[in-house]
């Protein structure tokens, strides 16, 4: 394992093994760099939730190790939550109290000094926009609320790490962008090491300093967005017949260009062997062949494509499968 | 922080989410007080058999609010901890320095205190309908602390169902079991007095007969010992038992390291 970084969260071999021999976690090495922002992307039920879990210590590992902020994850647990601020999945709230009544217990059970309690509990509101809404309930909140005053709690104890986990899930784009701006300036302002969860590729793309993608509890590809997205390099076009039974004509056609990459149904895509200078040949050798094109388009590389690359399906349809185990007691 | 500031703040928020559900304030305050009502209406002609123990059977059943308080506090505390489960605000705490102690006392701190308002409410209202306190001003002290206790070991109860499960409805469906016990206990009759043997035995074998004939010997009789050592040492067991199942689900729910 490298060298341990006071702010750095570094993983060797981390597994978590569910009841049912189900492996959420298996096999993670991770190194996050003090001051970094870490996207780990991937769908639903690939592990993320998990190894959040694992890496707050909210979740021990069935093997491997953790480091997080110099601190061993399972024999000093303490040491890790009082470096650490999380946000996790769901917005974990109390619908009873208000905001302030929130801010007001973590404050007190973080022991902030007394006096310094209550003005931290607004600087935080108004840092995070809930001022007016501060005494308000918290079931009469929105969900970009609920996620504002959820990452203001995280945020209490001035945490050096922070875990955000798929933070701007379920949020319209304004709330969005205003959650990205705030990650942002805790990590470029305050130094605040950010790791986080997303399965949108452009929140990674956007905000993450380096992305991890997972998929079925493994890393298949690690570095920075412009890095991931060079592995792959060439262009795509993506071409749909006005007829759908000259799909093969149109296949046989791209085929002449590049390899073939899965695509939506109806259409046919290759990765370019040349770059996107061939595009007007394909053009020229479709009417050639005299098939008549309903749509044609070329598109750079996208974590999208890195992860379809790596793991043979698209990020964006593989939700639909097996849901992460809850982490729980097991 | 000390575990025992830790505890204050757990248990005042315990009491504000409390007296924020209304149904849950007044269902406690005021189903007992029904029943109450109702029992006393219709099973008043109880005080002419012979050997009843008191002259109004309004005041010998006034014990049974009492108890019937403390099983609502059972839901009131499960039911708290089981939608912290759920919402995720166990794991938020978890991520603080909160020890789990002060999670566990907190929320029962939480409940033994709306226990003991319950409890002076129900007090207050024996006596403004003519209950005299056979044991006095030091009576109804040791009537508070009692119910007080019963609370706690019934509360205890609740939270080990809410820890164990992670379900507010589980429980729920806790409630009318305990209800059973209640209701196959000495809250109408003395033991001595029910005359299907059945019944007797069950209530004999029901550790909330005991309860109940604890605090209603402070009321009807004045100062029985036997009576009082008997709630206590039965309260005192159930809230063992319960803190103990309580504290080892909690162990099992914070898998944190």
């Amino acid at each position: 394992m490298a060298e341990r970084e006071p702010n750095g969260i570094e993983a060797e071999q981390l597994v978590r093994v569910f009841k049912g021999d189900i492996h959420a976690v298996d096999g993670i090495d991770l190194e996050v760099a003090p001051g970094e922002i870490y996207g780990f992307l991937g769908p639903n039920g690939a592990g993320k939730s998990t190894t959040v879990h694992i890496l707050t210590t909210l979740l021990p590992p069935t093997s491997g190790r953790a480091t997080v902020a110099g601190f061993d994850v399972v024999h000093q647990g303490a040491k890790v939550r009082e470096a650490i601020g999380a946000a996790l999945q769901e917005a974990a709230l109390d619908p009873l109290l208000t905001g302030r009544e929130h801010l007001r217990l973590q404050t007190a059970l973080h022991d902030l000094p007394r006096a310094d309690r209550r003005s931290r509990a607004q600087e935080l509101l108004e840092r995070v926009g809930l001022t007016l809404a501060a005494d308000r309930k918290v079931k009469g909140y929105s969900g970009g609320m609920k996620r504002r005053l959820d990452l203001a709690l995280a945020l209490v104890h001035r945490p050096r790490i922070l875990f955000l986990d798929e933070p701007t899930t379920g949020l319209d784009p304004q709330s969005r962008t205003a959650l990205w701006d705030e990650v942002a300036r805790l990590a470029r302002s305050e130094g605040v090491t950010v790791f986080l969860t997303t399965q949108y590729l452009e929140e990674a793309d956007v905000l993450a300093d380096r992305v991890g993608i997972i998929d079925h509890g493994r890393i298949v590809a690690e570095g920075t967005p412009a890095e991931l997205k060079a592995q792959i390099a060439r262009p795509t076009v993506e071409a749909s017949p006005h007829d759908p039974s000259e799909k093969g004509a149109v296949a046989a056609v791209l085929e002449r260009f590049g390899e073939p990459t899965p695509c939506s149904d109806g259409s046919v895509a290759v990765r370019l062997a040349h770059g996107e200078e061939e595009l007007a040949d394909i053009v020229r050798a479709l009417d050639a062949e005299d098939i008549r094109i309903a749509r044609i388009h070329l598109h750079e590389p996208t974590l999208d494509d890195v992860f379809l690359a790596k793991t043979g399906r698209s990020l964006e349809g593989a939700d639909e499968e097996d849901p992460e185990p809850v982490p729980t007691a097991t | 922080m000390t575990t025992a500031a830790q505890t204050a703040e757990l248990a005042r928020r315990s009491v504000v989410r409390t007296l924020r559900q209304p149904a849950n304030v007044v269902a406690p305050l005021l189903f007992p007080m029904m029943l109450l009502a109702v029992n006393a209406g219709g099973l008043n002609s109880a005080e002419q058999l012979p050997g009843f123990p008191a002259d109004s059977f309004f005041a010998f059943a006034l014990a049974v609010p009492f108890i019937q308080g403390a099983l609502f506090a059972t839901m009131n505390a499960g039911t708290d901890l089981a939608r912290d489960i759920q919402t995720g605000f166990l794991n938020r705490l978890s991520l603080s320095p909160m020890r789990s102690v002060a999670l566990l006392a907190g929320q029962l701190g939480g409940v033994v205190t709306i226990g003991l308002v319950q409890a002076v409410f129900y007090l207050g209202v024996g006596l403004a309908a003519g209950v005299r306190l056979e044991s006095g001003v030091t009576g109804a002290v040791v009537l508070l602390l009692l119910a007080t206790l019963i609370a706690l070991a019934f509360g205890s109860l609740g939270a080990f169902a809410a820890l164990r499960t992670g379900s507010g409805e589980a429980v729920q469906g806790l409630f009318p079991a305990l209800f059973v016990f209640l209701f196959i206990s000495s809250m109408n009759l003395p033991r001595n007095l029910i005359e299907i043997d059945w019944f007797r035995t069950a209530a004999t074998l029901n550790p909330v007969s005991y309860l109940i004939e604890g605090v209603r010997s402070l009321i009807i009789v004045g100062w029985d010992t036997q009576a009082l050592a008997l709630a206590f040492g039965f309260a005192f067991s159930i809230g063992v038992v319960g803190l103990t199942a309580a504290s080892w689900a909690l162990r099992v729910r914070l898998t944190r390291t």
